[in-house]
Formats: C-alpha cells, structure tokens, sequence
C-alpha cells in the first residue's frame, strides 16, 4: 500500500531480523569460518586451511565409527518411525469409539519426548533385570544385555525414538481427516479394493505431509543428543556415539572449537544434500492438491 | 411372468442377506484386530510411565524384583531423600530455577512471534520473500552448525552462566516455528475486521493489539504450550550455559543426580523423575487440545 506501510511491515520484522543476523546468520558464517581454524579458548583462532577437514576424513577413526553409527541410526529410525506413524493414523482413521482416548495416550510419550526423565527411565526399562527382560522372558525369550553389547546399544536409543511416533502420527491423522470422503464412495463404486483405495487415493494425498514428517524427523534424528548422552553415554564401545555427541565432547569438554566446528560442517553438509536430495526427488512422488504439473 | 419375477426377487435377497452378513462379519473381525492392535500398543505406550509412577513409591530392593507396578510397601522415602539432593540446595531451587528460565523464555516468544507473524502476514514490503525464505530455511537448519559460534558469542558478552542465552534468542523470535505457525493460523483469518478498524482511524499497532492478538489467542496458546514443554524438557542449553548448580534447572540437576547417587539410590532417582515430568504433564492433560491442534496445523497447512 502506502510508503510507511513498507517501513511498517519491515518494523514489524525487526526482532526476527535482528535475531536472524545476530543470532543465526552471523555465528552460521562463523562457524564455517572457525572450521579452518585452530582454536581452544585461549589464544585467538588460527588460519590452518583444510587440516581440520584432512584429519577427520583421513586420520580419524573415532569420527569414521561416529558418522557411520549416526548414518546407521538416522536410516534405521526415521523409515521405522514414518512407517508405524502412519500405520497407527491409518488404524485411528476408522470410525472408532475411543479414538480421542488412544490419541492422547500415543501422544504423551513425544510430549515428555526429549526429557531427562524419559531417558532416566530407559535405562530402567532395559537394565539387564529390568521389566523389559522380565517381558521376554515371560514369553519364553532369553534375557538381552541391552546396553552392554554394542550390537544392541543404539538399537534401544532407536526404541526410545519410535516409543516416541505420536508427533508424526498427529500430522498423518490430521491429514488422513482431511481427506475428501466422496474420493472413498467413488472408488468403492469403482469396485476398487481396500489396498488399492489405500495406494491410489490415500498415499497420494497425504504424500505432502509424509515430505514434511521425513523432513523434521531426519533432521532432529542427526541431532540426537540426550539419549545417547543419558542412557549409554556413548558406549559400550562408541557403539552409540553418535555425531552431536562427539561435536559436543571436542567442543566442549576439549576446547577444541576448530576441530569441532569442521565436525559440524560435516554433519552440517550430510543433512544438507539428504534435504535437497529430499526437495529434489520431491516433484516426483509429492501431490499437491490443485497442482497442474501432476 | 409374475412368478419368474418373484422368485428372482427372492433369491436376489438371500443373496444380498448373504453378503450383508459376510460382510458385517468382515467388519466385525476387522473392528477386533483393530482394537487388539490400538490397545497393544497403548499399553507400550503406558505401562512404561505407570511403572515409573509405581516404582518410584517403591524401596529400593522392590524395584527390580518384579514386573509390577504396585508397590509391596509404599514409601515416600525416594522423594523425601530425592528432594534434598547431594548438593547444599534442595529440588525445589531447581525447580525454581526452571521457571526463571521458562516463564520470561514464553513471554519473550509470545510478544516477538506475534510480531513477526503480523508483520509476514498483513503487510507488504521489500525483500519479503526472502525474508519469508529465511523463515523456513532457519526451520530446517540445525541448531548444532550454529551452537559454537553463539556460545563464543555469549562468551564475549559475558553471559555465560546465567539465563540470557536461554532467554534472548527467543525474545528474537528465534524459533522459527512458532513464527510460522502463527503465520499460517493469521492467513486463514479473514481480515475484514482489521482493515474496518483501519478506516475507523485505528493505527497498526492498536488492530494487532485489539484485533488480531484476541483472535489469534488459540494458536498463541499453543506456542506458548510448546515453548513450555521445549524449554522444560532441555537439556542441551543449561548444559553449556548453566555451571553453577545454584543456577541448575531440574534438567541439569536430574543429571548431577544420576551421576552421584545411581550406584544403589534407585527409587530416590525415580521419585525426582517423576517429579520433573509432573508439570509438563499436568499442563498437557488440562490443555491438550491446543497442542494436537497446533501441531495439526503446523503440519498440514505447511
């Protein structure tokens, strides 16, 4: 409209754009800055070139294990997590009685989600005669050593994220809800079974808000930081010592801001070509309602 | 002619009841799986927190001796013991400490977010599709590429070990999903009021004021129920920042717990446990029907 409309929406903005420079895009810029640097505190930062990257991608067998586990976990979580989500929306989605109670009660464990608590209670859960390996052994399984064994150790921490399915499983109820039901009567009249409704009118439109989920979820599953942290604190055997953990070890334990940085820039970059790679392949298989392309 | 008719008739109805019956029966066993399924997994989802509750009344030799959750001998021991900590304060300063963190954190949001989010969603100015760009791009960036330099920052401004850096981000409307949630929620709102208090003479600031904040007080409810939960639940933030235990929130303090008394001290861990989950499932029991629908709408207009 008017000139000092201008100057007022901009007014408006001011906090976010002060924040974004100050407190995003400033230490954003710093930090791929310290990456090529050497610096622990002490003295000022100094210029090394690409040493810091040279080591961790060459010299550096911890950072090797932790990016494969974390690679490991991500791909392991998030599809299992999306999958039991939608499975769970899908089954709420019926005309059933007591559907607001079963959404609550899905819904408190991400509430609780991240909290120290939980994962205190965890490590509970899976202690060697925690109620976990009574369960097992109650159907006739043997006892698992849950946080001894490396082979085992992540694998909780991904138990602890999929216990965790209700944020997801909102969004894809939500939009399961949304969805016109005149689409269902016309593909019933078709004579279309259940799977084939399911695979050719549900999938399609809710494809947007699996984009969103696989999106939010992989990029908080990178930054997994408390469940390793609390329950197995990395270990046994760096089996779940996952990136953040090592980014906030060497940055924060060591001093060693650098090094820590290039870490992650690492991750940083991983997180950022699977988020385009995802944007990318996303015109393929995403429907938007109203969109002349498809 | 009329016999063939009626007989047709009659054999199209036992085959229609036929197939009405097959299929009620169909919808009968599909209702149980269903049910079977629902119930199984809200038990997962439950019994882990019902068992938390019932062990933390439980002395320490009960807790692992069974898969139950009632206690044989209930005791308040582990609380009573829990809330007096290793340290020379008590939970309570911790809990304490948690609402000095939380409450001026939501208030910072609530007034920057709701700015922002007018400012995105009723006027034009240049540069706006970037900055809307930026929005979203902050949403998906990770907060680890930038925590080192803002620790670095805070350093210099000799913030550390206090609550600033866990206030003054958000006073920025630093979460950028709030933002955008409060964004989406204003573009579904119909703007024939505010533009009629406009030609009354009202000024921007007084519609935002008058208008537009009592009709977007649904959604700024739920931001304010998220940003409780988040800050509650953080862990990280007083990490890094917070070395003090006089300035630990129950987050930090949990830990220190674990660190000092897990070895034998069970129900004294648990009970604390508890107890730091208690407020953010109080607030979300009372308001839940904000956050299912705030997270819906952050979802699924997005």
């Amino acid at each position: 409209m008017s000139g000092d409309h201008r100057f007022l929406g901009l007014l408006y903005l001011s906090p976010y754009i002060i924040g974004l420079l100050v407190f995003t895009a400033l230490p954003f810029l710093a930090s791929f800055y310290l990456s090529f640097t050497d610096y622990n505190l002490m003295s000022t930062p100094t210029f090394v070139g690409i040493a810091n990257y040279a080591k961790l991608l060459t010299a550096d067998r911890t950072f090797k294990k932790s990016l494969s586990i974390t690679l490991f976990y991500v791909f392991t979580t998030v599809p299992l997590k999306l999958a039991f989500a939608l499975f769970i929306a899908v089954i709420l989605n019926y005309k059933l009685k007591f559907i607001n109670f079963f959404r609550t009660a899905f819904y408190v464990p991400s509430i609780l989600g991240g909290s120290i608590a939980i994962a205190v209670m965890w490590r509970y859960l899976f202690a060697d005669v925690g109620i976990v390996n009574m369960a097992l052994q109650g159907i006739g399984f043997e006892p698992v050593n849950w946080f001894g064994d490396p082979t085992n150790a992540l694998f909780t921490i991904t138990l602890l994220r999929l216990w965790q399915f209700g944020s997801a499983m909102v969004i894809f109820l939500a939009a399961l809800q949304s969805i016109d039901k005149s689409l269902y009567e016309a593909a019933s009249i078709d004579g279309a079974g259940k799977f084939a409704t399911f695979w050719h009118i549900t999938m399609p439109l809710i494809t947007p808000v699996i984009f969103f989920n696989l999106i939010m979820q992989m990029v908080q599953a990178f930054q997994e930081f408390n469940g390793p942290y609390i329950i197995t604190q990395g270990g046994p055997l760096k089996s779940t010592y996952l990136l953040p953990l090592y980014i906030y070890e060497a940055a924060f334990k060591r001093f060693d801001m650098g090094y820590a940085s290039a870490i992650a820039w690492v991750l940083f970059a991983i997180i950022m070509v699977l988020t385009l790679i995802a944007f990318w392949s996303s015109r393929h298989w995403v429907y938007y309602a109203g969109d002349k392309r498809s | 002619m009329a016999d063939h008719v009626i007989t047709t008739n009659l054999a199209d109805d036992s085959e229609a009841a036929r197939i009405l019956q097959a299929q009620r029966r169909r919808h009968i066993i599909g209702a149980t799986i269903r049910y079977g399924i629902l119930f199984a997994v809200g038990l997962i989802m439950l019994y882990p927190l019902i068992w938390l509750v019932g062990a933390s009344f439980k002395t320490n030799s009960e807790i692992f001796a069974g898969p139950g959750f009632i206690p044989d001998s209930p005791t308040i021991a582990g609380y009573v013991q829990g809330w007096q900590t290793s340290t020379p304060y008590t939970f309570g300063r911790f809990f304490w400490n948690t609402f000095l963190i939380v409450i001026p954190k939501i208030i910072g949001t609530a007034i920057s977010c709701t700015a922002v989010a007018y400012g995105f969603a009723r006027f034009d100015f240049p540069g706006k599709k970037i900055l809307f760009a930026s929005l979203i791009a902050t949403l998906l960036l990770p907060n680890v590429v930038t925590r080192i330099p803002q620790y670095l920052l805070f350093r210099d401004l000799g913030w550390l070990d206090s609550f600033l850096p866990l206030w003054v981000p958000s006073a920025f409307a630093g979460d950028a999903f709030f933002v955008f949630m409060l964004v989406q929620f204003l573009r579904a709102i119909p703007r024939d009021m505010e533009e009629a208090a406009r030609v009354d003479g009202a000024s921007t600031w007084q519609v935002l004021v008058f208008i537009v904040v009592p009709l977007l007080t649904p959604a700024l409810i739920s931001v304010c129920l998220f940003q409780f939960m988040w800050t509650m639940n953080d862990f990280l933030g007083p990490l890094i920042y917070i070395s003090s235990v006089d300035k630990f929130p129950v987050s930090l303090a949990l830990k220190l717990s674990i660190d000092t008394t897990e070895a034998f001290e069970w129900n004294r861990i648990l009970a604390m446990s508890v107890l730091t989950i208690l407020p953010a499932l109080t607030v979300f029991f009372v308001a839940q029907k904000y956050f299912i629908e705030g997270i819906s709408a952050g979802g699924v207009k997005g």
